[in-house]
């Protein structure tokens, strides 16, 4: 459990950090420079020889990237070295967007979720983790930031695959920004874990609206089930307009894999990960409504 | 004035350094000029090895040495416990060589050997070795290993048969099963599992050039063992000039009861180099791939009867896989700890089990806790479920039906432990086996199961009940049994304790057992301080180094109380009888008049004549005035050996509750009543019950090493073999019946394992009884939600 040899840099700005980054850099050699953050993904691979870097930029220095934050437009900022564990402890943040802390508080263990950050998992994007489903279900922006400046990313265009985001060389992931919900919005997360690894077999978000007896907006966002978490638009588009009931949430569930490569691995096939997904779709989708009336 | 700390429940006194971060394991020890060991594993499950070239590997900075198979002069690792020990059975025996020299035969078979100035080199040099591999086919399933057609692994193995063992009456067996009412057939997979330690295996070797001596720390249960295979079996280097020393241990399970090819490698790297001392620390994934694995059996069961539920024959065939090739003792797991404790505490007159043990390209599989016995109980208790299920009797009811009775001890089980072999025989001595499930079936509420799964059906669910009515057998055994059948380490089975009063009244034991976190050392203790009237601080327990600590043979099979612990007793008892002889010196009077009384040596009649142990003590220590004949210093040594096994029992109870959408099993409730014997320390008790409750646990719904055709084994990390987790369980409800074992003065019956050996069965059978509304009557574990929710997926309740 040693990693191969590697430089190390802990930038205290992140000027420096972007300049560790850049392509012309100093540790630039085919990619090899890697980001650390909370380490919580990135050291074990290393340690196991699955992953490694020529050069870690530690992040973990940029104090202005550890903060959360009240949006000018009355959404929320949370820095990309924000801790599972800071985001919990935010009244802000579990304010304006329970499903954080419906979804973290299950996540890996005390001192994972002491140590993780947000986008170390979302820049990481594996396609087991909780967060790209957060992201998508709440509608976030990834703010990317490089020599060349800002530029901001959809979370829908920025999960591209297993392990591959929009990120391109040179740039860092910065701040998640989650627009302001509608009034009468519940979010709900339910999963299924795989029991070894505690990661999701399934993980669904569910951010839904309902006015006047009727769905007015959801997000339902699904990791765990194919290569890329995604946003399940023939849930979606089921359940806007329908009156939310049991019927409705069960008929919109069933679409909850439709156009997705179903993944099997040793601890659930394909067959049975796709049904997990409808039955928990089904059960988010319930347990957000209630939230939300 | 101490009598009552037997029986206490006395806070560890190892804890404060072990959970303050001050214990000294293996990988804490620093000597000066240490080089570091990282072995090349094969990534073949089977393949000849063309050549390996290590000249780049050399080449790299910081690497001291290389050593591949060609370089090691020793013999390969040996074999202790075959098949039917001395009874004439065929064994084929292969065991690993210290390095891997023409083939591999499985997945993590050491091939070479780097020795580096750091271990971060030494893992560095690892990818500089060149092997010329050429693969060979692969089986990794018992079953199929054998069939015609099958890779083969050694030549002097057929058909991959290590052996073929069988034990009982076949003649009576057979026709007990063709003449019965009822006989019900099953095959049942016991999967290999992973033993996880939390402190994986490790050695350091240290040859000293100016004597020719070797020290060898090492993470082992069984130190003074290893000393004796690694020199008279392995090396050739004569016994008396290898120390063996045990460091704390962190957790083992059985997987550091063996003799592994590291320990050898350490010992000739060092050697190779100069003397500079050579550590070796196993990662965890080399641990998954290279220490041993346990269970791995494929079952034929077939149990018959009456229709009123009296069983009259179990006949059972068990492929068991032993891995590529042979661990330590791997052979006498699935025969004799396993075979001949098949019965269970039933009476069933007629048994009789053959089992095959295979070579398959996979980890070698050897004891791991509890071992063979609890898939001796996992094939009795599934049986008994399957024939109640036949018959339509309560699972319970058709235990109490076949249970031993108190009047029938002590039981000759006529396919157990007491067959005759050589006209030495033990018998099951003890036992009582209704209140045990009376209790646990009080508890746990049984009457009103039918009304709780009433109520869970209401809210989606399933929910099951689950009995396991255990029995083991501990303190494995009298020497002249073992002596009589060459079974066991085919050595003798006794312990040794050393006791010595120094002269300020401190006390010292030392014992030849081998702590592994079970609280050895608070145990002991407790025996001494009430033995001889002592305060627990004024005693400290040594242990874990051949060189000051009697020969032991160390610690496994929940001996260690049993044999261990009546050492202690008996060598106070010496203590105290030359104290007493020394105290009538000292007062002036006849022996006969000495009372003891705590640590108060007293003339009968007289309290006011007294002397203290401490006083005692002191002035045999000085040794001025010595009665004639009489020895200074209390000092004494004890080698004990049992009279016979001890055989803890029990019922454990366990409820599931199963979401019919997911599968997913939710264990409701755990009861356990277990009678182990009189307790020593009853806090200890609960946490060895503990944990084995919830090892056996995980095998029935979590765990399981899985490989695929090429053996690989893809559950190699803890990202893939799953744990049980606290979060998972209820609270453990644990109650007790206690029968004295008869055959040592505590009374105790040992119980590292008993949790592990009972549990599997008890939460298999809740499993399968929730689901017993879908028709299903069988399922192989672990009991997975993916796995229940393929077989009810479709499948209408019935009501």
């Amino acid at each position: 459990m040693i990693p191969a040899a590697f430089a190390y840099a802990r930038p205290t700005s992140l000027a420096d950090a972007l300049e560790q980054l850049a392509p012309s850099g100093a540790g630039a050699s085919g990619g090899g420079v890697k980001v650390l953050s909370g380490g919580q993904s990135l050291i074990p691979l290393l340690r196991l020889r699955l992953a490694s870097a020529d050069k870690l930029v530690d992040i973990g220095g940029l104090s202005e990237l550890r903060n959360i934050r009240e949006l000018p437009d009355g959404g929320l900022g949370i820095g990309a070295t924000v801790t599972y564990r800071e985001v919990l402890d935010s009244a802000l943040a579990t304010a304006r967007a329970p499903l954080l802390a419906l979804a973290i508080s299950g996540i890996g263990d005390v001192q994972v979720r002491n140590r993780g950050t947000l986008g170390g998992s979302i820049a990481h994007a594996d396609p087991a983790s909780d967060l790209p489903a957060i992201a998508l279900a709440l509608d976030a922006t990834l703010a990317v930031r490089s020599g060349n400046g800002e530029r901001t990313v959809a979370a829908a265009d920025f999960f591209q695959g297993a392990f591959a985001t929009a990120l391109g060389e040179g740039e860092l992931l910065t701040e998640i920004r989650i627009p302001a919900q509608p009034a009468g919005t519940g979010m709900a997360y339910r999963r299924l874990e795989q029991r070894a690894s505690g990661y999701s077999i399934v993980g669904v978000a569910a951010v839904v609206a309902r006015s006047g007896g009727s769905v007015t907006r959801a997000r339902v966002a699904i990791t765990g089930v194919g290569d890329v978490a995604y946003r399940a638009a023939g849930v979606e588009s089921a359940l806007v307009g329908s009156a939310g009931d049991a019927d409705a949430i069960a008929a919109a569930a069933a679409h909850a894999v439709d156009g997705v490569t179903v993944a099997s691995d040793i601890h659930a096939g394909a067959e049975y990960r796709a049904e997990m997904a409808r039955v928990h779709t089904r059960r988010a989708i319930e347990a957000a409504l209630a939230a939300g009336d | 004035m101490t009598t009552d700390v037997l029986g206490a429940s006395i806070k560890r006194v190892e804890d404060p350094r072990f959970i303050t971060g001050k214990g000294r394991y293996l990988d804490d020890i620093k000597l000066p000029g240490m080089t570091y060991m990282s072995i090349l594993r094969s990534p073949y499950a089977h393949a000849n090895i063309r050549s390996i070239d290590t000249a780049a590997a050399r080449a790299m900075p910081g690497v001291v040495t290389v050593l591949t198979g060609a370089d090691v002069p020793y013999n390969p690792l040996p074999m202790a416990w075959p098949a039917g020990g001395s009874s004439g059975v065929q064994n084929n025996v292969n065991t690993p060589r210290a390095l891997a020299t023409d083939d591999v035969k499985w997945t993590g078979e050491g091939v070479a050997a780097v020795i580096a100035e750091t271990p971060e080199q030494a893992v560095d040099a690892l990818d500089a070795i060149v092997v010329d591999w050429e693969p060979l086919p692969t089986v990794v399933d018992a079953e199929k290993a054998v069939q015609p057609g099958a890779p083969q692994l050694h030549e002097n193995a057929p058909n991959n048969v290590v052996f073929e063992w069988t034990v009982g009456d076949k003649a009576g067996t057979d026709a007990a099963v063709e003449a019965a009412e009822v006989v019900v057939r099953q095959r049942i997979v016991n999967q290999r599992l992973i033993p996880n330690p939390m402190e994986v295996r490790g050695d350091i070797g240290l040859y000293n050039p100016g004597t020719e001596e070797y020290t060898v720390w090492m993470s082992s249960q069984t130190p003074h063992i290893q000393r004796l295979l690694l020199t008279a079996f392995v090396t050739g280097i004569p016994e008396h000039k290898v120390r063996c020393i045990s460091p704390d241990v962190g957790g083992a399970f059985g997987t550091k009861i063996f003799c592994y090819a590291d320990m050898a490698l350490v010992m000739l790297a060092s050697k190779l180099i100069g003397g500079r001392p050579v550590k070796w620390v196993e990662t965890r994934r080399e641990s998954y791939g290279s220490t041993i694995h346990g269970r791995d059996h494929i079952t034929y069961l077939e149990i018959a009867g009456s229709r009123d539920g009296v069983i009259s024959g179990l006949r059972v065939k068990t492929y068991a896989n032993l891995g590529g090739r042979l661990s330590t003792i791997g052979p006498g797991i699935p025969t004799t700890l396993y075979g001949r404790v098949l019965a269970g505490c039933y009476k069933i007159p007629n048994v009789y089990c053959e089992v095959t043990g295979v070579y398959t390209n996979t980890t070698f599989v050897d004891a791991y806790r509890g071992a063979g016995r609890p898939e001796a109980t996992y094939v009795v208790e599934r049986a008994m479920d399957l024939f109640a299920d036949e018959i339509g009797m309560d699972p319970a009811e058709i235990r109490r039906k076949n249970f031993l009775t108190p009047d029938q001890f002590p039981y000759d089980n006529p396919s157990g432990l007491g067959t005759a072999v050589n006209g030495e025989k033990i018998y099951i001595d003890s036992g009582n086996y209704e209140p045990a499930l009376d209790q646990a079936l009080a508890t746990v509420g049984y009457d009103g199961m039918d009304r709780a799964k009433a109520e869970a059906r209401s809210r989606g669910k399933y929910l099951g009940v689950g009995l396991s009515t255990y029995i083991e057998v501990c303190g494995v055994a009298p020497s002249k049994w073992i002596g009589a059948v060459g079974e066991g380490w085919g050595a003798a089975m006794w312990e040794s304790a050393n006791l010595k009063v120094h002269l300020t009244g401190k006390v010292i034991l030392t014992m030849g057992t081998q702590p592994q976190g079970q609280g050895h050392e608070t145990t002991f203790s407790q025996i001494i301080a009430s033995e001889l009237g002592l305060a627990m601080d004024d005693i400290i327990v040594q242990h874990s180094d051949t060189q000051g600590t009697p020969f032991g043979y160390g610690s496994y099979g929940s001996r260690t109380a049993t044999v261990g612990g009546t050492a202690a007793v008996l060598v106070a008892g010496k203590i105290r009888e030359k104290a007493r002889r020394y105290a009538a010196h000292m007062l002036e009077a006849a022996v006969d008049d000495i009372e003891v009384e705590g640590n108060e040596y007293r003339v009968k009649g007289s309290p006011d004549q007294k002397k203290t142990l401490q006083e005692i003590a002191f002035a045999l220590d000085l040794g001025f005035s010595l009665p004639a004949g009489m020895e200074p210093y209390l000092d004494e040594t004890v080698y004990h050996d049992t009279p016979n096994c001890t055989w803890p029992f029990g019922t454990h109870v366990a409820v599931v509750e199963i979401d019919e959408e997911t599968g997913v099993v939710d264990l409701k409730r755990y009861v356990a009543v277990d009678d182990v014997g009189k307790k020593i320390n009853p806090m200890i008790v609960d946490g060895q019950l503990h944990g084995g409750i919830v090892q056996g646990v995980g095998q029935a719904l979590w765990e399981g090493a899985v490989y695929d055709d090429d053996g690989q084994l893809l559950s190699g990390t803890m990202l893939d073999y799953a744990l049980p987790r606290a979060s998972w369980l209820p609270p453990l409800e644990l109650g007790e019946t206690i029968t004295p074992s008869p055959v040592n003065p505590l009374g105790v019956k040992g119980v590292g394992e008993a949790g592990a050996i009972a549990s599997t069965a008890a939460v298999a059978n809740a499993v399968i009884d929730a689901l017993s509304p879908f028709g299903i009557r069988h399922l192989d574990m672990p009991l997975t939600a993916p796995k229940i929710w393929d077989a009810i997926h479709g499948k209408e309740a019935r009501s």
